[in-house]
């Protein structure tokens, strides 16, 4: 348990109360909430007794947005209103995209971003996405029965800065407060781990619709370390159904067959890929049939071999990066307690025998594989929303792609290598090139490439007001800091002037912040006095929060304050405890913040006695019992 | 952020003595210890500054376990707090015999890897690790009983070469096509 939240009996609210928290897995093809409920780690279905949502959302020309099954039904009768696999294009720009992709949509002229023109409006990705959440989020108010704390939303392990900062930004549009964003394979670990009170090195094989991320993970005694990542964003079910249709074209006819056939029709071809793909997973055989552009029907019958034929490539990419990620590592197969198949496209079998053959053991795969990303995300929003009696345990993620900047000859240089551990912060120095040099143009890039134009550009900034100096005198410190979402911020200073700049790391194809609050305020609609008691209410609450947690830290850490900072506490405290009996925001604002600056050295000595003590082996863990009422997890 | 505020040096953090010589497993379980008190994910519900403190530490953290990890960068990093920094960048007169050396090694890994020869790739690399025991153990004496930090810091010049040709020996032998199985 974390020393600095702790709050003593009877100042606390109320402990059995129950902080609803979820966890998100936003798919591409699927996506689930899912929540702790009773200890248990539940999928939460909807009126139907469904789970899973199929991430498609249909738009009227009335402004709804029909998002699930229904949606995923329309898709063949108006396909231009109809997006499906909106998670391939997160954080993308239309050339970052194969053709196809983009085939059945109107997409406004835009380099920077996707926009898809609906009979709604333009819709960027991030909306299509919000919107999918939006139904998820309703879903678990009305199943938890209450407004929610926050959420765990997953990502793939292999999502660059772009993707992240799309994939917070569309939760933060459907109303949810981001607790975490986590790794797919990092939330199926911990589902799978804490089920099986599992030890040792693991494989997490995670191929979704979309995408395909592979994990290595330590685990030992409630830490979950990964050691290696690898993947690809652009590999998933989905290419395995475009395979199937690929070679069922050709045998009805003419490659040429794709082009003369309507939107609607190739939806139809689509749907019947993906149908016929979940039956030879179980048969070995299926009937196929879809419409040619006459409107007649034209079928065949299709063998699981010829199917696995078309797509050996496709397994042996996994394959590849499986490799890769245990070379990074320097780990072989048979140091592997185990391999877990997630993601429902590992259901194929030409999967499982591919994984089994390079591992030398039969995968682990009796958790649902749909739902083991769901489970792990709404373990780990239940112990992050500071519930009693969640297990205590640690992830330890690391960021997928190296991070770096442009130098002289767009050459890279790497400052965060790939697979660090995050939170990570690292500075290196650079310097001018030219004589008289006042200003520096800073280009992030990712990837772990040498040549620029072979990574990802993730933003440009420029350090000005250098003082003009000889090439080589001036001393550019720049600072890369990941925090543990796995986004990043970048600053750059002067050394011997002290010269700031620095940037928060947007997306080179997402949306700003001032786009963001637009929307944001487009879509919640609430009335001036409204908005002005829930900030009160809202201003209240933290105050009362940091007036615990300081009452706590007092009367555990009170030596560590001279006497006069402990008057000066004090009097803060009471100031705002003044503050917020009354009704002005402002008042108690102002209040709260004297007292943060009046406790930030207090809370910095405190840090370093909580690492003092556990190092030398004291266990922390009986301080944290003396003042909470509940006893933390013991795990 | 910025990390130079902290005086504390990677090894305190740790509470690790400051030598070269690391107990490995020992770093592995102050490091857990550490990260069990400040990570992120214990602050979620916390207070921003907490959040923000926690994400300094931790971050801080890390950073400080990837140069004690790392014994290069733990050699580097001694040197410096001993008032001889490695400089490799200002620094590259290196003896002539070290670079004739390199000079060979490079041309022998070209000739190896135009040839295919995956057993020769492997040979060169075990010469060179052989050479890295060697100087590691030359800087732990020179660290740990002399207290020579200059003469540290030439050896760690001399690994940093031998590191970046590790890494492209590693690669050249990834690069090779693999046997299927």
């Amino acid at each position: 348990m974390a020393l600095l939240q702790i709050s003593e009996p009877g100042q606390s609210p109320d402990p059995h109360q129950h902080r609803r928290a979820i966890g998100i897995d936003l798919g591409t093809t699927h996506s689930l909430v899912a929540a702790v409920r009773s200890g248990t780690p539940q999928c939460l279905p909807d009126a139907q007794g469904q789970v899973l949502l199929p991430s498609v959302v249909h738009y009227h020309a009335d402004g709804r947005a029909e998002v699930g099954l229904r949606a995923r039904e329309e898709q063949a009768i108006d396909p231009a209103n109809t997006i499906v696999s909106v998670k391939r294009f997160m954080g993308r720009s239309p050339a970052d995209l194969p053709e196809h992709a983009l085939a059945h949509y109107r997409i406004a002229e835009d380099s920077r971003m996707v926009r898809f023109q609906t009979a709604a409006g333009e819709m960027t990705p991030v909306q299509v996405s919000a919107d999918i959440l939006r139904v998820l989020r309703w879903r678990a108010e009305d199943t938890l029965g209450g407004e929610l704390v926050g959420a765990v939303i997953t990502v793939p392990a292999y999502f660059d800065d772009g993707q992240r900062q799309a994939t917070k930004d569309a939760a933060q549009l459907a109303g949810l407060h981001v607790l975490r964003l986590i790794n797919e394979p990092t939330a199926a670990a911990l589902a799978y781990g804490l089920d099986h009170g599992a030890e040792g090195l693991y494989v997490i094989y995670d191929l979704g619709g979309g995408t395909f991320d592979l994990s290595v993970l330590r685990l030992s005694r409630g830490v979950f370390e990964v050691v290696a990542t690898s993947g690809d964003t652009a590999l998933g079910g989905d290419d395995f159904d475009q395979r199937l249709m690929d070679l069922m074209l050709a045998q009805a006819g003419a490659p040429a067959l794709l082009p003369t056939l309507t939107p609607s029709q190739q939806r139809q071809w689509r749907m019947a890929a993906r149908t016929a793909k979940e039956i030879l997973s179980d048969q070995e055989s299926t009937f196929f049939s879809a419409p040619l552009p006459d409107g007649t029907t034209w079928s065949a019958t299709l063998h699981r071999a010829e199917f696995e034929e078309a797509c050996a490539d496709l397994v042996q990419r996994t394959l590849n990066l499986l490799r890769r990620a245990l070379s990074d590592a320097q780990l072989q197969a048979a140091e592997m307690q185990g391999v877990v198949l997630v993601g429902g496209a590992t259901r194929m079998p030409m999967i499982r025998t591919a994984v089994e053959r390079a591992m030398g053991k039969a995968p682990l795969t009796d958790l649902d594989p749909d739902q083991v990303v769901a489970l792990g995300a709404a373990i780990q929003a239940n112990a992050l929303a500071g519930n009693a009696g969640a297990d205590d345990v640690l992830l330890l993620d690391v960021i997928p792609l190296s991070l770096g900047i442009e130098t002289m000859g767009g050459l890279v240089e790497h400052i965060l290598p790939r697979n660090s551990t995050i939170p990570q912060a690292r500075s290196q120095d650079f310097t001018t090139f030219r004589d008289g040099q006042t200003a520096m143009a800073i280009h992030v890039v990712q990837g772990e490439r040498e040549l620029v134009s072979d990574c990802r550009s993730l933003a440009r900034f420029e350090l000005r007001g250098i003082p003009p100096m000889v090439a080589g005198a001036a001393r550019i410190r720049v600072t890369f800091a990941v925090d543990a979402d796995g986004l990043l911020e970048v600053s750059a200073q002067e050394l011997t002037t002290g010269v700031q700049a620095q940037v928060q790391v947007k997306p080179a194809y997402g949306l700003d912040d001032a786009q963001i609050a637009q929307m944001l305020q487009d879509s919640v609609a609430h009335a001036q006095d409204d908005r002005d008691a829930r900030m009160l209410q809202e201003a209240r609450v933290d105050a009362q929060a940091l007036l615990a947690a300081t009452r706590a830290a007092m009367q555990i850490d009170r030596d560590l304050l001279s006497p006069e900072e402990d008057a000066q506490i004090h009097a803060g405290m009471t100031a705002l405890a003044q503050a917020e009996r009354g009704a002005d925001i402002d008042q108690i604002r102002n209040a709260t913040a004297d007292l943060i600056r009046q406790t930030d050295a207090f809370a910095e000595r405190r840090m370093n006695r909580s690492i003092q003590r556990a190092l030398s082996g004291q266990p922390v863990d009986h301080i944290a019992r003396l003042t909470d009422a509940q006893p933390s997890g013991t795990r | 952020m910025d990390l130079s505020q902290s005086s504390q040096s990677h090894f305190a953090l740790f509470g690790l003595p400051e030598t070269f010589a690391l107990d490995l497993a020992q770093l592995e379980r102050a490091r857990l210890a550490v990260q069990a008190q400040i990570h992120p994910d214990r602050f979620a519900a916390g207070t921003d500054r907490d959040k923000r403190l926690a994400m300094q530490w931790a971050a801080q953290a890390n950073a400080a376990y990837l140069v004690l990890k790392n014994p290069v960068q733990r050699a580097a990093y001694l040197c410096e707090r001993r008032g001889a920094p490695v400089q490799a960048e200002n620094n590259t007169a290196m003896p002539a015999d070290f670079l004739q050396q390199q000079m060979q090694w490079r041309e022998a890994l070209d000739d190896l890897r135009d040839a295919g020869d995956s057993a020769g790739l492997q040979t060169l690399r075990e010469q060179v690790q052989l050479q890295s025991t060697q100087r590691m153990a030359a800087i732990t004496q020179a660290l740990d009983v002399d207290n020579a930090p200059q003469a540290a810091a030439e050896q760690v010049r001399a690994l940093l070469f031998l590191d970046r040709f590790t890494e492209e020996l590693r690669r050249a032998a990834d690069a090779l096509p693999q046997r299927s199985d």
